[in-house]
């Protein structure tokens, strides 16, 4: 490859490196020729394979507050949970088709997320923690309470879902769940991929690299907080959705700390603020849950832990960065 | 648009921390078209003073006025939109973002357009231009494609100023500008001040004072939170006033 920065000197030289940025990559085309392999390769595992895809919608959720906005969090569990029970209580009025179900529940918490981000967008490190924190358990709280709604720890039983389409109906193996949440994490990343490639993305960015600089440049980054917020909660909430459609049930751990915490620890795995960071951790991580709760079903958390400390002590940007460095080294 | 013919103008503003005074009553009056000078010992009030001006900090009582305008209530963002601009002793840059993402950052903020996420940046060819054009004023467009963190130091000083320049202001307010740039350099970088457009307003803080005498029209002498005295260079040069205050704080030189 010729030198990149060769003729950058140039204003068309300049226009063709942000070109450059927003294009995709061979990497990108080969993962999502990769992500077909399961159907051939492992067709046992497309379940596992589905709830791959929902993990990794829900990181890239993350991701996009927390690796391009800098918004740290420790409740987006309360956007996915809510997402999967407006999915179950949805079909429980009677309305049962999968895709206008996705986009009303993914709707109704960007609508939570909204009003929640006016609290959110006001703080700033521990305070925000905190306050994430706080808000996940709440809403799992009252999600306890409500039982008469939820069905408390019992669960949500009985959610019926139509086939998609009308035609494809969810299969024991799993081919329609694993081709439905591939074909909406797909989508999520198109949208992801135009957001933080945008010039909101670039503000964004600003924001993550300099708080106190945005206002000097006349920048209402508060606005622009509110909307990634919103944009990402609504994310987290089709994801949400995505599970109680596959699973015809929701639990109450959707709601769970757990979750909230395993989203950040997969991001953190794969990379923040590149996009496939939060995907390829989902990947790792919830291919290793199946390996090591396999081995030994108690202590697999151990070998999470493990793993966590060491991305974290020799890949600090985690796994995608530490392969971007490697790549560099080796070009040059 | 007004008829005043001042371009910035505080009216006694006063600001304490505790028991310390950083703005005892300061009334300053910047022309259009201005290029004045806020000297004074460290610790005077300087970078409190912009602050004050600039939003950052709430002044305990008096006011602030942009041509006519009185800004005293609204905040740093709506201040900058109005057409006051500052940049910071310490450099405020975007590490991780290259000086043409940061200008054109700046540049779509105040076109109005830095919300839009349905469109590619790339597709903002016409900010992403103008932001080419301030970097080739600065000098910068060699490394208008690395990251700022790499950049050389007085490069960083440059963008700082090219990062307010984006917002098209009215008036400047530069603190210490060249403050840790080598002296060789640091006529180079007020050459570009000394460069800017006449119907910018500047206001520089600055230590060194021969760069003052030579690129001021007017200097501001700021001791412990009030203005000491404001006149011409020639006047400051032979003030006895100021040269206690300077003989008091050798290290100024
Ligand atoms: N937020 C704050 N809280 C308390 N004291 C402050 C605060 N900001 C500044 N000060 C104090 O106010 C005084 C004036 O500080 P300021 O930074 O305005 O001085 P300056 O004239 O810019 O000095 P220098 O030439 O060193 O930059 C200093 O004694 C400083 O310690
Ligand atoms: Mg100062």
């Amino acid at each position: 490859m010729a030198d990149p920065s060769a003729n950058q000197a140039t204003i068309a030289g300049t226009q063709a490196w942000i070109r450059r940025q927003g294009r995709w990559s061979p990497y990108e085309i080969a993962f999502w020729i990769a992500v077909f392999v399961p159907f051939f390769f492992f067709p046992t595992y497309l379940t596992l394979a589905s709830q791959i895809a929902i993990a990794a919608l829900f990181a890239l959720s993350v991701d996009l507050i927390l690796g391009y906005a800098g918004i740290i969090t420790l409740g987006h569990a309360m956007f996915f949970g809510l997402g999967a029970y407006a999915a179950g209580l949805l079909t429980k009025t009677g309305w049962g088709e999968p895709l206008t179900g996705l986009l009303i529940s993914g709707a109704f918490v960007a609508l939570v997320g909204f009003v929640v981000s006016f609290v959110i967008v006001r703080v700033q490190h521990l305070a925000l923690l905190m306050i994430t924190l706080g808000l996940g358990l709440l809403t799992l709280e009252l999600a306890n309470a409500m039982s008469w709604l939820t069905g408390g720890t019992d669960g949500l039983q009985g959610v019926s879902v139509w086939p998609i389409f009308g035609t494809f109906d969810y299969d024991l193996w799993g081919y329609t769940a694993y081709s439905y949440t591939l074909a909406v994490l797909f989508v999520g990343l198109l949208i992801a991929r135009r957001i933080v490639h945008s010039a909101f993305g670039l503000s964004l960015r600003g924001i993550r690299e300099n708080l106190n600089r945005m206002p000097a440049i006349g920048a209402p980054y508060q606005r622009r907080l509110q909307v990634i917020y919103t944009i990402s909660a609504g994310m987290a909430g089709v994801a949400g959705a995505l599970l109680t459609q596959t699973t015809s049930q929701v639990a109450l751990d959707v709601l769970s700390f757990q979750r909230s915490a395993d989203v950040v620890v997969m991001l953190i795995l794969g990379g923040t603020g590149r996009l496939y960071g939060g995907i390829i951790g989902a990947i790792i991580f919830m291919v290793a849950r199946d390996q090591l709760a396999g081995i030994n079903p108690q202590y697999w958390y151990f070998w999470i832990g493990i793993l966590l400390m060491i991305v974290v002590l020799v890949m600090p940007k985690g796994i995608l960065g530490f392969l971007a460095q490697l790549w560099e080294r080796i070009r040059r | 648009m007004s008829t005043e013919t001042y371009a910035l103008r505080t009216e006694n503003l006063r600001k304490r921390f505790g028991s310390l005074e950083v703005a005892r009553d300061v009334s300053i009056t910047l022309p259009r078209g201005a290029r004045h000078a806020l000297i004074g010992p460290n610790g005077a009030g300087k970078t409190s003073l912009v602050n004050l001006i600039t939003g950052q900090l709430p002044p305990d009582s008096g006011r602030v006025l942009l041509e006519g305008q009185d800004i005293t209530r609204l905040n740093r963002a709506a201040r900058v939109k109005a057409g006051l601009a500052r940049t910071f002793q310490i450099n405020q840059l975007f590490p991780a973002l290259t000086p043409i993402e940061a200008i054109t950052l700046a540049v779509t903020e105040r076109k109005g357009t830095a919300g839009q996420f349905w469109r590619s940046l790339a597709s903002h060819g016409d900010a992403i231009d103008e932001a080419w054009g301030i970097l080739a004023q600065l000098r910068l467009t060699e490394v208008a494609t690395r990251p700022t963190r790499v950049l050389a130091y007085g490069q960083q000083r440059l963008l700082e100023i090219g990062l307010a320049l984006a917002t098209r202001p009215k008036v400047l307010l530069l603190d210490e500008p060249a403050a840790g740039v080598p002296k060789g350099e640091s006529a180079e970088l007020f050459s570009v001040i000394a460069a800017l457009p006449d119907d910018i307003s500047v206001l520089f803080i600055e230590h060194d004072m021969s760069l003052v005498f030579k690129f001021a029209a007017r200097i501001i002498v700021l001791v412990s939170g009030g203005v000491l005295l404001e006149a011409e260079p020639d006047v400051i040069r032979t003030d006895q006033r100021v040269r206690d205050v300077y003989l008091g704080q050798a290290h100024h030189g």
